[in-house]
């Protein structure tokens, strides 16, 4: 049984050498967690910084806002990241996890904005949508005559006649994506405000009407991958896809937005607010890490340098649309100080 | 069957005979034509799946470079501290000696928008690496940034309508002023293997996903072989046939068929929760992918021992062997080849493996190898998962690119344990 004591030798030796402690000393790498809209951003940081300080890679993990927000509340120390990237601001109710586990100081940075667009493949028509013929298209009831009914429309041209007789397909993100929190947010509850019988609604279940997509096919979830979205839009010259502007950014050449309310999504419209459909990004700091983890100062110093998230900077490049000169002004000092968020206070 | 296979001696085969004979050849027919249909459609998927992901894959294994001279002035670079020179500014020189003319800072830009985006840092490395360059020239051949890179390859259209290009005509005339100069160039794309990740597709390589595959498997085969081995042992060899030994069976073949994100759970439950060991590291990483390899090494080991023919230990025990003797001296010798071959097979599936990676956090994004099993690192499924993900066109034939190379380590790996089985395995 000469095996059978090296195996129970080599067993032990593991297990003394993941012994809770061992690691939570020290740690010289920044981590990083959240949003995989905010991801290509951080990366860019992250390798940017890497290279002009020399310093040991960042480690960035696309988690998705929620997850990020869990992993990164889980408490102080070198186990936990130092920052989480999202797609939406944090909840209270997100708040509340991060104070219970000691995560009281909290830096919010808004770090510039993302246009959700809307596209097809580019050799369909031309189509301008306003939220409310969305709302009609993707929710699981709507509003015919008054009456509150499941979705009857399979066609767009059943919505309005002057839009094309072509049927119904979007894809989208599934629910736990921060795109779709958004979609939800300014497209969804926004198209559903304009439908009276809606608005009369109590309020709980308004939200459901308002919130909930339908499940009956035209509205295709498609997981967490863009770029199958766009390969599927390529396939498919009637459908539709929901994602991120960078990605429409990436493939002008076989995708064309769509118009909301007469607007394209275009790095001037998204930045001006002219295209409704944006939103604010940002990344958390957590500050009871800061001067304790190496190079973490440095790291959210150069997020927020004009060369990074300022206009021409590389976060723009990629598709991030910058804030204006003095929101950035006040995002920088934020950083500087790190201030703490204290809007659940 | 038998009453009509023989017509006896002397006598023609009634009619009826020879159409139950018809009968049965046909079906024999039908039998081997169904076995050649569905061989034909398995090979003809393969062929499809590896037809569509060289096809996809094969530009990513060249990349275009540039030849630029870039002019390193002392002034830019203090010769006592080379590191700390301003290669941006270095780099925009060197840019602006390709286009002959004055240039606006905007064109400029547009014109650094060349060269991959890491051209300082490449500069930066190179005038450390010989700081006798300072003061002279350092020519350099500079990979191409991806819209470049893509243009080069013939995988953008020249045709569509310039404002559905990345590149407009500006650029493109550019590009093609230099190539007529003779400074474009392409070559293999050694980077692929020498890099490590990064956000821009001419820069990103598999070296950190390599080293980190490779760390997270020899974790893997640390833990998996002796234990499996032992396990088996004990099971085949000494443990007695009853009710206990049965049930432990019957879950060690269940183990090996659990779905391996459970693993995947279990591992961040387990080893990150509670063992308080780090996200995203191999050893991490190796430990769950360990735990889907044991009852596969368990099975195969079992069935290897249980190969080796009685008569071997009843001769050890003739000669007075103990148990402990015979097992290790003979049986567990002669079923090595077997307990070989199906470690490697086991070890190739855990190579593959993603979704239990995926949630200890392998996923994530380094721009530099792993050091050693504690650092925070990828591996080569879950790289080809990141880079599916990337919005920029070179990550589209980079991905297929990396499949080749895991497909290529999955095939030697395979290789090796055919070759073990033949040339070693015995047979009694």
């Amino acid at each position: 049984m000469r095996t059978g004591l090296h195996a129970g030798a080599a067993i032990a030796a593991l297990i003394a050498v993941s012994a809770p402690g061992a690691f939570a000393q020290s740690r010289d790498q920044i981590r990083i967690v959240g949003s995989s809209t905010v991801f290509p951003y951080t990366q860019a940081v992250a390798e940017q910084f890497a290279g002009m300080t020399g310093m040991k890679a960042p480690v960035v993990e696309s988690t998705g806002t929620g997850g990020g927000m869990k992993i990164f509340c889980g408490g102080v120390g070198p186990d936990h990241p130092d920052i989480t990237g999202a797609s939406r601001a944090m909840k209270e109710s997100e708040y509340e996890a991060c104070t219970a586990a000691g995560v009281d100081s909290i830096t919010e940075v808004l770090i510039g904005y993302d246009g959700l667009s809307i596209a097809h493949a580019i050799d369909g028509p031309d189509l301008d949508l306003s939220k409310a013929q969305l709302f009609q298209a993707l929710a699981s009831e709507v509003e015919v005559d008054g009456e509150i009914v499941a979705n009857p429309y399979q066609n767009w041209s059943d919505i309005d006649p002057s839009l094309p007789d072509s049927p119904i397909q979007v894809f989208g993100p599934p629910p736990t994506s921060g795109t779709r929190d958004a979609f939800v947010e300014l497209v969804m509850h926004e198209g559903c405000a304009e439908f009276a019988a809606i608005e009369a609604l109590d309020e709980t279940r308004q939200a459901e009407v308002c919130e909930r997509m339908r499940q009956d096919g035209p509205f295709i979830e498609a997981g967490e991958n863009d770029n199958l979205i766009v390969q599927r839009l390529n396939a498919d010259h009637n459908a539709l896809g929901i994602f991120g502007y960078s990605f429409l950014y990436e493939n002008t050449d076989s995708l064309k937005a769509v118009a909301i309310d007469g607007v394209i999504p275009e790095t001037d419209t998204i930045a001006d607010g002219s295209y409704a459909v944006s939103r604010p990004l940002f990344i958390y700091i957590k500050n009871a890490h800061r001067g304790v983890i190496p190079g973490l100062d440095d790291f959210v110093a150069e997020y927020v340098s004009e060369d990074s998230f300022g206009p021409g900077g590389y976060l723009e490049e990629r598709g991030l649309i910058p804030l204006s000169d003095e929101e950035r002004e006040q995002v920088r000092a934020a950083v500087e100080q790190g201030s703490q968020m204290d809007r659940f206070n | 069957m038998t009453d009509t296979a023989v017509p006896s001696p002397g006598h023609a085969p009634s009619a009826a005979t020879l159409a139950r004979r018809r009968r049965r050849y046909a079906a024999d027919r039908r039998l081997r034509a169904y076995g050649i249909i569905a061989i034909t459609f398995a090979l003809g998927l393969l062929a499809t799946l590896v037809a569509s992901l060289l096809v996809s894959g094969y530009p990513a294994f060249t990349q275009t470079f540039v030849r630029v001279d870039f002019p390193i002035s002392e002034d830019l670079v203090d010769p006592a501290d080379p590191a700390e020179g301003n290669f941006r500014k270095i780099m925009q020189e060197g840019v602006s000696t390709l286009i002959p003319g004055e240039h606006s800072p905007r064109e400029l830009r547009a014109m650094a928008g060349i060269l991959t985006n890491n051209t300082q840092f490449l500069l930066r490395d190179a005038v450390v690496a010989d700081p006798s360059v300072i003061g002279g020239t350092l020519t350099m051949k500079v990979p191409v940034s991806d819209p470049f890179d893509q243009l080069n390859k013939g995988l953008v259209d020249r045709n569509t309508p310039e404002d559905r290009r990345r590149l407009n005509d500006t650029e493109i005339g550019w590009f093609d002023a230099l190539a007529d100069e003779g400074r474009v160039s392409r070559s293999f794309n050694w980077g692929l293997f020498t890099h490590a990740d990064s956000r821009f597709p001419e820069m990103a390589g598999l070296k950190g996903a390599i080293v980190g595959s490779f760390y997270a498997l020899l974790v893997c085969f640390l833990i998996s072989f002796p234990v499996g081995i032992a396990a088996a042992v004990y099971l085949e060899e000494f443990a007695p046939k009853n009710r206990a030994t049965d049930i432990i069976e019957v879950n060690i073949n269940n183990l090996a068929a659990v779905p391996s994100i459970v693993f995947g759970l279990l591992g961040l439950a387990v080893f990150i929760q509670i063992f308080g060991l780090p996200r995203s590291a191999p050893l991490v990483g190796g430990m769950v992918l360990s735990l889907m390899t044991l009852p596969t090494i368990i099975i195969v080991t079992r069935n290897a021992l249980k190969a080796v023919p009685p008569s071997i230990r009843e001769a050890g025990y003739g000669v007075g062997a103990s148990q402990h003797q015979v097992t290790m001296h003979h049986v567990l010798p002669l079923a090595m080849p077997g307990i070989m071959t199906g470690t490697i097979i086991g070890l190739a599936q855990a190579l593959g493996e993603t979704a239990p990676l995926l949630l200890v956090g392998m996923n994530a994004f380094i721009t530099s190898p792993p050091g050693g099993l504690l650092d925070a690192s990828t591996a080569l499924p879950t790289q080809i998962f990141i880079w599916a993900d990337s919005p920029e066109r070179g990550f589209v034939s980079r991905t297929s690119a990396a499949i080749i190379v895991l497909l290529g380590f999955l095939i030697v790996m395979n290789a090796i344990a055919i070759f073990l089985r033949q040339r070693l395995e015995r047979t009694w």
